[in-house]
């Protein structure tokens, strides 16, 4: 295959990017997207030039590490697929492609394609654990889960932590993320103790970096573990619940 | 003088052992314990766990991971599952079964009282991750599922979808950000350790290089925790992460930590075959596919009908007829010879005929396709995104590749290296799974590791530190370090060689491949000793890493990495050849039965290899610590 690449170079946080044009003449349609960025580089080290840096590690699609836009669509045309996992065979032979990081102001570049996502794991220490220090639980057993909660909390729990839904969204809002992460813990029985108090404080950390939720639903399409918006209504039950509820009486059934 | 490999592991009956070993262990007390800092490096399984765990106790830890958030170490890509003895099928398990299967799948060349301890624990772990919220698979009354996996008989593999490494990372990762936000983890992302520093014979620190500004930096501690995995990318082509590496755990093994065993490595038996020579890493596909799928290749190696042309009468189901017991579901390292000798004699499938059939349609037509959907759905999937093939209509072609690996830096009961004060965790220990580990036994050692051995076993250690400062920073001995890092990052800079990184790792992972593989011979492991070293000499004068060290710079990480992954792979070369027998994952062609399995020795070899460091350029000395097996009976390990 023949293809065109417009890559975003920038050497720092600071300098201004631009697009290098690259044309690559002999691509496997087996190759990987990032396997296709592996011979560029190798090229351009041949060529004497920097290589293009991008992140990537498990190249299996769960470590969320990678992800590029790549013709302006989070981890590329492959519904359901990382950059990683996205293979040459989705193009056309003499396709232009342009490959840009991660657009969210939550993420500044770094580097080439490289953006730095410590907000997301801000969001997680607001709030996004139960507490339940090594020792001392109980038998795995002794609360029975049923099928379908530990079902949609694995649904929500599937969530890499790549960032397309951010540099998805119009907005760069964190909602999905977000509630992703909040209904993995809220469904579940052995999460019910934390969950107002998480579900504010994790709300509350994610307005602080990410822009505002207006349901255009791309992080949806972006996700490319297909987590379901869904869970952003849970997440936004659970916030005026948690605003309005008397802490003291949450243990009641029937408060 | 040789290096003592003294395993300090309790004595008396084995039932009793870690209770009394945590009996007889110091205490720190609580208000003694933030006087402590401990440095962990990595965020896997057992860093993370091992990390949460000690600041919860109190203790001042700092966590290093060279990725940009801890959630992306490597066990998040383990699929399969955890084991523990739970016993909750009511099929015959129990700690002492567990303790057996794993020993006896290790091809006895563990240390029993760690394998004991590892079972026994194992309990507790899924406790714990139910706890912290790990969605494990549930049945539909709510309670916990099992499978049987691996080569188990008993079903005792707890499990999360295909996902099952990813949730329980998540849970460490969420505990280990809990800590974060109260203060008592500080996080340090970005960031790789690139020397361990000692003073007067123990471990003081580390030095690290930020990814993104370059700078070297030391940070001192009173304990030092690797927790940084394993090395199958000495292979280049493995299914480890791209940025898996052995660094950490070479620069500790520099600074006077035995090596132990690293020629057991494992070689998985169903990932998916290379595609072509720009391939960078290989995708496994879970063992748990075995529990259902058949594994067979055409009897006739002319035979180029696609699958489902060939009828049964033509198909050679090659694992269930050499073992009829267990099928299948042989372990690993028989798994992956067997699929070897098909291709190696001409049996492969495939464009390059380099793989052999992994064929759902007998489970499909016996379960129907609902059944098989909801076990393997998400595997089919990712297959299916990988070659363009459907598992549901085409068989699956599978062949082995670089896994994991048993062996790693040598630690005695308490995980301790024989550096004092430096610890080995999980995968970068020399581990509880002698020459071969068997499914679902990884997860279960990172979180024993991290969450129940080393909260006590360095207590024991720090209770002796009383009242000392942890050196400081501006202490000669880490001004050192830190310029010796300094140097190599600009020597690396100044090559202006020809070829890139990659180019010399691909050459190193060929080599390796072909003699240090799935089966060894002598003539093979020696061309690689001498070949070795002349390319290691080719790379340092001729590699290309191009731009500075003040940003981040690819190129730079890699080739400190790669140039350690030659010395590693000489010395993985040499301990395959002085162990003249065949062992779980080191098969050596001169060693085998008849009917071609592994002839052990255990006359001469029922020892741990634990090689000390002599210097840059020096052979390694050999030193054995030697096992013992009071309560697994040493037998020839059949599956037939």
């Amino acid at each position: 295959m023949r293809v065109t690449l417009k890559v975003w170079r920038q050497e720092g946080p600071t300098t201004a990017g631009r697009f290098d044009t690259h044309q690559l003449d002999d691509i496997s349609a087996e190759m990987s997207f990032l396997e296709m960025l592996d011979v560029l580089n190798e090229r351009l080290i041949t060529a004497g030039e920097e290589p293009v840096a991008f992140d990537s590690d498990c190249r299996e699609g769960i470590c969320g590490t990678c992800g590029l836009m790549i013709n302006g669509r989070a981890h590329g045309p492959a519904k359901a697929t990382a950059t990683c996992q996205l293979h040459m065979r989705k193009f056309r032979d003499g396709d232009e492609i342009v490959i840009e990081p991660w657009r969210a102001a939550a993420f500044p570049v770094v580097r080439d394609l490289v953006v730095d996502r410590a907000p997301l794991d801000a969001v997680i220490e607001a709030g996004g654990y139960i507490s339940a220090d090594t020792g001392g639980a109980p038998d795995g057993n002794l609360i029975p889960v049923p099928k379908a909660v530990a079902d949609a909390a694995m649904d929500a729990a599937a969530c890499i932590g790549c960032g397309a839904c951010v540099a998805a969204c119009p907005n760069g809002a964190g909602q999905l993320f977000t509630s992703a992460k909040l209904q993995h813990l809220n469904l579940l029985p052995q999460g019910q103790a934390q969950r107002l108090d998480r579900t504010v404080d994790m709300v509350e950390t994610m307005e602080a970096f990410f822009g505002s939720c207006t349901n255009y639903g791309e992080c949806q399409e972006a996700c490319p573990k297909e987590i379901s918006i869904d869970f952003i209504a849970y997440m936004n039950r659970d916030y005026v619940k948690a605003k309005m509820r008397n802490r003291k009486l949450v243990g009641q059934r029937f408060p | 003088m040789a290096l003592q490999l003294d395993a300090k592991a309790p004595t008396g009956p084995i039932q009793d052992a870690w209770d009394k070993h945590r009996f007889d262990m110091k205490l720190v007390n609580p208000n003694n314990k933030r006087k402590f800092e401990i440095l962990v490096v990595g965020s896997g399984l057992a860093g993370a766990a091992g990390a949460a765990s000690l600041a919860q106790l109190g203790y001042k830890v700092k966590v290093f991971t060279f990725h940009d958030s801890p959630r992306r170490a490597h066990s998040i890509a383990a699929q399969g599952g955890i084991n523990a003895a739970k016993n909750y099928k009511n099929d015959g398990d129990s700690v002492f079964r567990l303790f057996y299967d794993t020993v006896k799948g290790g091809d006895f060349r563990a240390r029993e009282a760690n394998v004991y301890r590892l079972a026994q624990v194992s309990v507790e772990i899924i406790d714990q991750c139910v706890a912290q919220g790990v969605p494990f698979a549930r049945e539909y009354g709510g309670l916990l599922d099992n499978r049987s996996f691996g080569g188990a008989q008993v079903s005792r593999t707890f499990y999360a979808r295909g996902q099952t490494g990813q949730q329980l990372l998540l849970g460490a990762y969420q505990a280990l950000m809990e800590q974060v936000a109260k203060g008592t983890v500080e996080l340090f992302p970005k960031t790789e350790m690139l020397d361990v520093v000692t003073k007067d014979g123990r471990a003081c620190g580390i030095v690290t290089r930020n990814l993104q500004t370059g700078s070297i930096e030391a940070h001192s501690g009173h304990a030092v925790l690797l927790c940084t995995g394993g090395y199958s990318n000495v292979f280049y082509l493995s299914t480890n992460a791209m940025n898996c590496n052995v660094t950490a755990a070479w620069r500790a093994h520099r600074k006077g930590a035995a090596f132990a065993n690293p020629c057991y490595t494992q070689i998985h038996p169903t990932c998916i075959p290379a595609s072509d020579e720009f391939q960078s890493k290989l995708t496994l596909m879970s063992e748990s596919l075995r529990n259902d799928g058949r594994i067979w290749v055409p009897q006739n190696p002319d035979d180029t009908r696609p699958a489902h042309q060939i009828p049964e009468g033509e198909r050679d189901y090659f694992l269930e007829r050499r073992y009829p017991a267990f099928g299948n579901l042989v372990p690993r390292d028989i798994a992956s010879r067997a699929a070897k000798r098909e291709v190696d004699t001409g049996h492969g499938v495939g464009p390059l005929k380099n793989g052999v059939y992994l064929d759902f349609g007998e489970a499909i037509e016996r379960l129907g396709a609902d059944i098989v959907k909801d076990r393997y759905d998400n595997l089919f999937e990712m297959y299916d995104r990988i070659t363009d093939e459907s598992p549901y209509r085409t068989p699956m072609r599978i062949y082995p590749a670089p896994h994991y690996t048993m062996g790693g830096l040598w630690v005695d009961y308490n995980l301790m290296t024989t550096v004092p004060g430096l610890y080995a965790l999980g995968e970068a220990n020399f581990s509880d799974h002698g020459a071969n580990r068997l499914g679902a036994s990884a997860l279960m050692q990172g979180l024993a590791d991290g969450y129940f051995v080393i909260p006590y076993t360095v207590g024991d250690y720090l209770s002796g530190l009383l009242g000392q400062p942890a050196v400081p920073v501006n202490d000669p001995v880490f001004h050192e370090a830190q310029a010796e890092v300094t140097g190599e990052v600009n020597r690396w800079l100044s090559v202006r060689g020809t070829h890139s990184v990659d180019h010399y790792h691909r050459e190193l992972g060929k080599l390796m491949w072909d003699y240090c593989g799935m089966a060894r011979n002598q003539a093979g492991l020696e061309k690689a000793l001498s070949e070795i070293p002349a390319l290691r000499e080719e790379f340092r004068k001729d590699v290309r890493v191009l731009g500075t060290g003040e940003t981040i710079n690819q190129s730079l990480e890699k080739v400190a990495r790669v140039d350690d992954f030659f010395e590693l792979g000489e010395l993985m070369c040499r301990d395959a050849l002085h162990r003249e027998e065949s062992c779980g994952g080191h098969f050596r062609e001169e060693h085998q039965t008849e009917e071609g399995e592994a002839r052990r020795d255990d006359e001469h070899f029922a020892y741990a290899a634990g090689w000390e460091w002599k210097g840059p350029g020096q052979p390694q000395d050999l030193n054995r610590e030697p096992l013992e097996f009071e309560y697994v009976h040493l037998t020839q390990r059949s599956y037939k």
